[in-house]
C-alpha cells in the first residue's frame, strides 16, 4: 500500500507520503488563496527526491477546511431550494427559521414546505404530496435554483419519501444538485435540515475544490484515485465528498487524532493538537475520535451529523504572551508568526519567543528573545501546562490517569509530565499528524434508528447489518470491516419498548 | 385588573428558566422559543395574569403536550395545534375561557401556553399545577386537590380530534390521554381539564411563570457578565447548592414508556472525594450523597452545566459534562400527606420518608 496525504489547513499545506505502513516523508508549504497551487507545491516537494518516480500510488487523500471556511466566511455559497415533506406539521417553524439572519440571506433561495413524512414507528405521517412536489420544482426552476435540499419527517427511519422527491424534482430540473436530509443521518428536524441546506450550499463550491484537486493531482503526473477525508475520520471516494461536503467540515481536527492513534500505536488515549492559533483536545476511543452526540453549531447554524467531539482553546505556537502577569493567548499572530515573532524580527512575544528563549526550538534569531530569563520562560510555560492540563481534564470521560499524544507544529508547549496524565508522548512525525491521519483513513459506514419490540442484542445486531452494508456500499471491503462504536438508548413514552441503535463500522478501502 | 405584557426578552428568559424548572425532564424549550419568536415576530402579543384577579366563576383552560420528546424534535411544535386543542374543549363545554395556565411550568409545557395565547387573544395566568415537571398527568395540585378529571382534549396537527368525556381518576385521564397520544403517533396538544377561577385561586401554583422567567434571567445575564450562572440562580431564589462534579456513569432503561436510570457524578472542588448518584423516572427524583439520599422529590433537583447554568436533561446528560446540582424548595400543596402520596419518593418506588433538604 502507498498513499499520499494531504492536509489543507488554514495556514499549512502538509503532506506525507506513507508506504507500507511508514512514513517515507513529509513536507510541510504554505497554503496557497486558490488551495491547488499549495498542494501542487508539497505534491511537488514530496515527489522532488524522486521517490515518487514510477511508483504506483494507490491513493490520495486529502483533508480540507475549505468547506467549513466557506459557511464561517460566508463566501462561494449557493443560493438553495428548500424542500420539506412534513406538512401539516411544523408549519410554524419552516426551513432557516433558527438562521442567523445574515447567512440565511446569503442562502435562502426560496421554501416550500409539501404534505409527507413518516412516524417514528414506520407508518406514514401523511402520503407524500407528489403533485405539490412537482409544482414546487418547477417553481424553484423559474426563479433559476440549482441546489435543492429536501427533508422529511422522520427520514433517518424511511428515507422513501425524500427519495421519490429528488426523483420528482429530477424529472423537472435534471441538472439540480439535491441534498436529502436522510444522507446526513441524525433525528432531529430542524438539525437534520441545517445540515441538508448547508450541504446544498456548498454544491458549487465542492464542485469546483474537487475538480481543481483531481487537476492537481493529474498535473502532478499521479495516477490515483482521489478521496476525500472527513468528520469521523474516514475517507469518502471524490464523487461522495462532491455531494456531501458537510461531512468534510471537521476532517483537519480528526485527522490529526487518528494520525496520532497511528504514530503512537495507541488506541485509546487523550489527543492534544497545537495548532498556530488553537489548540483542540479530543479522546481517541478505539483509534477514532469520540464523536460528539449533540447539537453543534456551524457559522452560527445547530446541526446534528457525525462530528468529533472537540473542545478548542486559544492556544498555540503563535499565542501571545503577556510576562506581568502571565497570560498566554487567546489572540495569536497565525500564520505571520515567522514575521511578527522577536525572534523572527517582529514586534509580538509569542509562545515559540519563549520556546526559543527556553532552547526548546532551534529558529529565528536566539539573541533577539536573550531578555527572557528562565524563570519567565517557566512561567509562561507552567501557564501553557495548566490551560492544556484543564481541557484535557474537561474531556475525559473516566477518571484516573490516561496516557496523551501532544501533536501539531505547537507541541512543544506540552510538558513531559501533566497532572492527570499517565504519560506524554511526543511522536516522531507529530507536526505533520494531520496528514498521517489522512493517508492511513478508512471507508465507514453507520446506522441509527429506532428498533421496536426486539431483544437488545437482536437491535444490535439488526443495526449491526445495516450498517456493515452501508461500508461496503462506500467503498469498503467487507472482510475487514471492524465494529467502532456501538450505542444504544431507550426511548420515554414510546410504546413498546422502543430503542434507538447507533453503530458504526470501518473498513479498509477496497481494492479497484 | 393588572395585565402585563410579557416582552420578548421574558420569553427568552422563560425559556431558560423553565428548562431548570424541568428538573431533568419536560423537553428543551428550544422549540417552542422558537415558535414564540415567530409569533412575535408577526406582532403577537402575551399578557400575563395573576390568578388572584380572576373571578371565581371563570374559566380556565391547561395547556400541555404530551408525548415522546424524541417526535418532538421530528414534528416539531404548532402553535396552532396547541390553540385548537383549547378551541375543541371551549366547544365542549360550551364556555369561554378568560385565561390559559401552564399544567407544568417545567420544560418545554412552560412556554406551550403562550404559544396557544397568542392565536386566541387571551393573558396567561403566572401559575401551574406542578411548579417543575413531572412524568404524569395525576401529579399535580389539581389531583392533590381531588379537582374534577374530566373532561380533556387531545388535538393531532392532522386534525385528529379526541374528548375524553368522563373518567374515574386522575389516573384514568394518564392512561387513555397516553394511548390516544400513542395513536396519533406519539405526541399530542391537549386542554386539560377545564378549572375555574376558584379552583386555580385554591389549588393553582402561583406565581411559577414569573419565577421561570426570574432564574431565566439570573443565568442569561450572569452568562453576559461572564459571572456564576449558578451563585446567581441561588441569589435570585431560595435554594441550596447540594454538589458539584462531573458525570462519570450513566444508565438508562426505558420500562413502561419512561426513561429511567441513574447517572453517577464524581465530585470537583469542595466536592472532590465525594460521590453522588441521582435516580430518574424523566425527572430527577432522589439525590444521594456518598449512598445517603440527600434530596428528593418534591423538593427540586437541578442539574445544572457549571459553566452555562443551563439545564442538562435526564435524555442528554453524558459523560464528562461538569455539573452543579442544586435545590429548589416544592410548592407547599405537595409537602401534605396526600400531596406526598401523589409525588413522594413512595409514588416512584422508593422507600424513603420524604425529608426536604429546606427543613434542616
Amino acid at each position: 500500500m502507498r498513499r499520499i496525504g494531504i492536509d489543507v489547513g488554514g495556514t499549512n499545506t502538509d503532506a506525507v507520503l506513507i508506504e507500507e505502513g511508514k512514513v517515507i516523508r513529509a513536507v510541510k508549504a504554505p497554503t496557497s488563496e486558490d488551495v491547488t497551487t499549495g498542494i501542487l507545491e508539497s505534491l511537488g516537494s514530496l515527489g522532488a527526491t524522486g521517490v515518487l518516480k514510477g511508483k504506483q500510488i494507490d491513493g490520495v487523500m486529502i483533508g480540507t477546511t475549505h468547506f467549513i471556511n466557506a459557511v464561517v466566511q460566508r463566501r462561494q455559497l449557493t443560493k438553495v431550494a428548500a424542500l420539506r415533506l412534513g406538512m401539516p406539521a411544523s408549519a410554524s417553524l419552516p426551513p432557516f427559521c433558527d438562521w442567523p439572519e445574515d447567512l440565511a440571506m446569503l442562502v435562502r433561495g426560496g421554501v416550500w414546505m409539501v404534505e409527507g413524512g413518516h412516524e417514528y414507528d414506520g407508518r406514514p405521517f401523511m402520503p407524500l404530496d407528489e403533485a405539490a412536489v412537482t409544482e414546487a420544482a418547477r417553481e424553484m426552476k423559474a426563479a433559476g435554483l440549482k441546489s435543492v435540499g429536501i427533508s422529511a419527517i422522520f427520514s433517518p427511519l424511511d428515507p422513501s419519501h425524500e427519495r421519490r422527491a429528488a426523483e420528482l424534482v429530477a424529472e423537472v430540473m435534471p441538472d439540480a444538485v439535491i441534498t436529502c436530509s436522510s444522507d446526513l443521518g441524525r433525528i432531529g428536524l430542524l438539525e437534520r435540515e441545517n445540515a441538508g441546506l448547508l450541504n446544498a450550499a456548498l454544491a458549487d463550491l465542492a464542485r469546483d475544490t474537487i475538480a481543481a484537486f483531481e487537476q492537481a493531482i493529474r498535473d502532478s503526473g499521479i495516477a490515483a484515485p482521489l478521496f476525500i477525508t472527513q468528520n469521523d475520520g474516514t475517507v469518502a471516494e471524490a464523487g461522495q465528498a462532491r455531494r456531501l461536503p458537510v461531512y468534510s467540515f471537521a476532517s483537519g481536527a480528526t485527522n490529526s487524532m487518528r494520525g496520532a492513534a497511528y504514530l503512537s500505536g495507541l488506541q485509546d488515549a487523550m489527543v492534544i493538537d497545537v495548532g498556530g492559533t488553537t489548540t483542540d483536545v479530543g479522546q481517541l476511543k478505539h483509534g477514532f475520535p469520540r464523536e460528539a452526540n449533540s447539537v453543534v453549531k456551524v457559522g452560527g447554524v445547530r446541526t446534528l451529523f457525525r462530528m468529533p467531539d472537540l473542545l478548542s482553546i486559544g492556544l498555540g505556537g503563535g499565542s501571545h504572551v503577556e510576562l506581568d502577569p502571565v497570560k498566554v493567548g487567546p489572540v495569536s499572530v497565525g500564520y505571520r508568526l515567522l514575521m511578527d515573532g522577536i525572534a523572527f524580527g517582529g514586534r509580538q512575544l509569542t509562545t515559540t519567543d519563549v520556546a526559543i528563549a527556553a532552547g526548546l526550538l532551534a529558529l529565528g534569531d536566539k539573541a533577539k528573545v536573550a531578555h527572557l530569563d528562565a524563570a519567565a520562560c517557566r512561567k509562561v510555560f507552567a501557564e501553557a501546562a495548566r490551560m492544556a492540563e484543564e481541557a484535557i481534564d474537561r474531556m475525559k470521560t473516566e477518571a484516573g490517569d490516561v496516557p496523551l499524544i501532544a501533536v501539531g507544529g505547537g507541541a512543544f508547549l506540552i510538558p513531559e509530565r501533566l497532572p492527570g496524565v499517565s504519560r506524554v508522548m511526543h511522536v516522531e512525525h507529530g507536526d505533520c499528524a494531520n496528514a498521517v491521519g489522512a493517508a492511513i483513513a478508512q471507508v465507514s459506514g453507520e446506522c441509527d434508528q429506532i428498533f421496536k419490540d426486539l431483544s437488545r442484542t437482536e437491535a444490535l445486531s439488526a443495526a449491526q447489518g445495516i450498517a456493515n452494508d452501508r461500508a461496503v456500499a462506500a467503498g469498503a471491503e467487507r472482510a475487514t470491516l471492524k465494529t467502532i462504536e456501538s450505542e444504544d438508548m431507550p426511548l420515554a413514552y414510546l410504546p413498546g419498548n422502543s430503542v434507538r441503535v447507533r453503530v458504526r463500522v470501518v473498513g479498509d478501502v477496497a481494492a479497484s | 385588573m393588572s395585565l402585563r405584557e410579557i416582552t420578548s426578552d421574558d420569553i427568552e428568559s422563560l425559556a431558560v428558566g423553565a428548562w431548570i424548572l424541568g428538573t431533568g425532564g419536560g423537553g428543551n424549550p428550544y422549540l417552542p422559543l422558537l415558535n414564540m419568536r415567530a409569533l412575535y415576530r408577526e406582532g403577537h402579543r402575551v399578557q400575563l395574569m395573576d390568578a388572584a384577579d380572576l373571578a371565581d366563576d371563570d374559566w380556565v383552560g391547561t395547556v400541555a403536550n404530551m408525548g415522546a420528546p424524541l417526535v418532538g424534535q421530528e414534528r416539531l411544535t404548532d402553535s396552532l395545534t396547541l390553540a385548537r386543542a383549547v378551541s375543541v374543549m371551549e366547544e365542549h363545554i360550551g364556555q369561554r375561557f378568560r385565561a390559559l395556565m401552564s399544567m407544568e411550568i417545567g420544560g418545554a409545557n412552560g412556554v406551550r401556553p403562550l404559544m396557544a395565547a397568542a392565536h386566541l387573544g387571551r393573558p396567561v395566568l403566572d401559575c401551574d399545577t406542578m411548579g417543575r415537571a413531572y412524568p404524569e398527568a395525576q401529579m399535580t395540585s389539581v389531583s392533590v386537590g381531588g379537582l374534577t378529571p374530566y373532561p380533556l382534549s387531545a388535538v393531532d396537527v392532522r386534525g385528529l380530534e379526541s374528548i375524553v368525556k368522563k373518567v374515574p381518576s386522575w389516573r384514568w385521564t394518564e392512561r387513555i390521554a397516553r394511548k390516544i397520544c400513542v395513536e396519533y403517533g406519539s405526541v399530542a396538544a391537549t386542554c386539560q381539564p377545564p378549572r375555574t377561577g376558584a379552583e386555580v385561586k385554591k389549588w393553582g401554583i402561583h406565581g411559577t411563570t414569573t419565577k421561570a422567567i426570574a432564574i431565566g434571567r439570573a443565568v442569561r445575564e450572569a452568562q453576559r457578565r461572564h459571572d456564576d450562572p449558578v451563585a446567581a440562580i441561588l441569589s435570585a431564589e431560595p435554594g441550596k447548592l447540594l454538589y458539584k462534579g462531573k458525570v462519570i456513569d450513566v444508565a438508562r432503561r426505558a420500562t413502561e414508556g419512561f426513561l429511567r436510570g441513574v447517572v453517577r457524578f464524581d465530585g470537583l472542588d469542595d466536592w472532590r472525594g465525594s460521590a453522588m448518584t441521582i435516580n430518574f423516572q424523566n425527572e430527577w427524583i432522589v439525590a444521594s450523597r456518598d449512598e445517603a439520599p440527600v434530596a428528593m422529590t418534591p423538593d427540586l433537583i437541578c442539574v445544572l452545566d457549571s459553566v452555562s447554568g443551563e439545564a442538562v436533561g435526564s435524555e442528554t446528560i453524558r459523560y464528562g459534562q461538569r455539573v452543579t446540582v442544586i435545590a429548589l424548595p416544592p410548592p407547599a400543596v405537595f409537602l401534605s400527606p396526600k400531596g406526598l402520596e401523589y409525588v413522594g419518593p413512595r409514588a416512584f418506588g422508593y422507600d424513603l420518608e420524604f425529608r426536604s433538604v429546606f427543613s434542616t
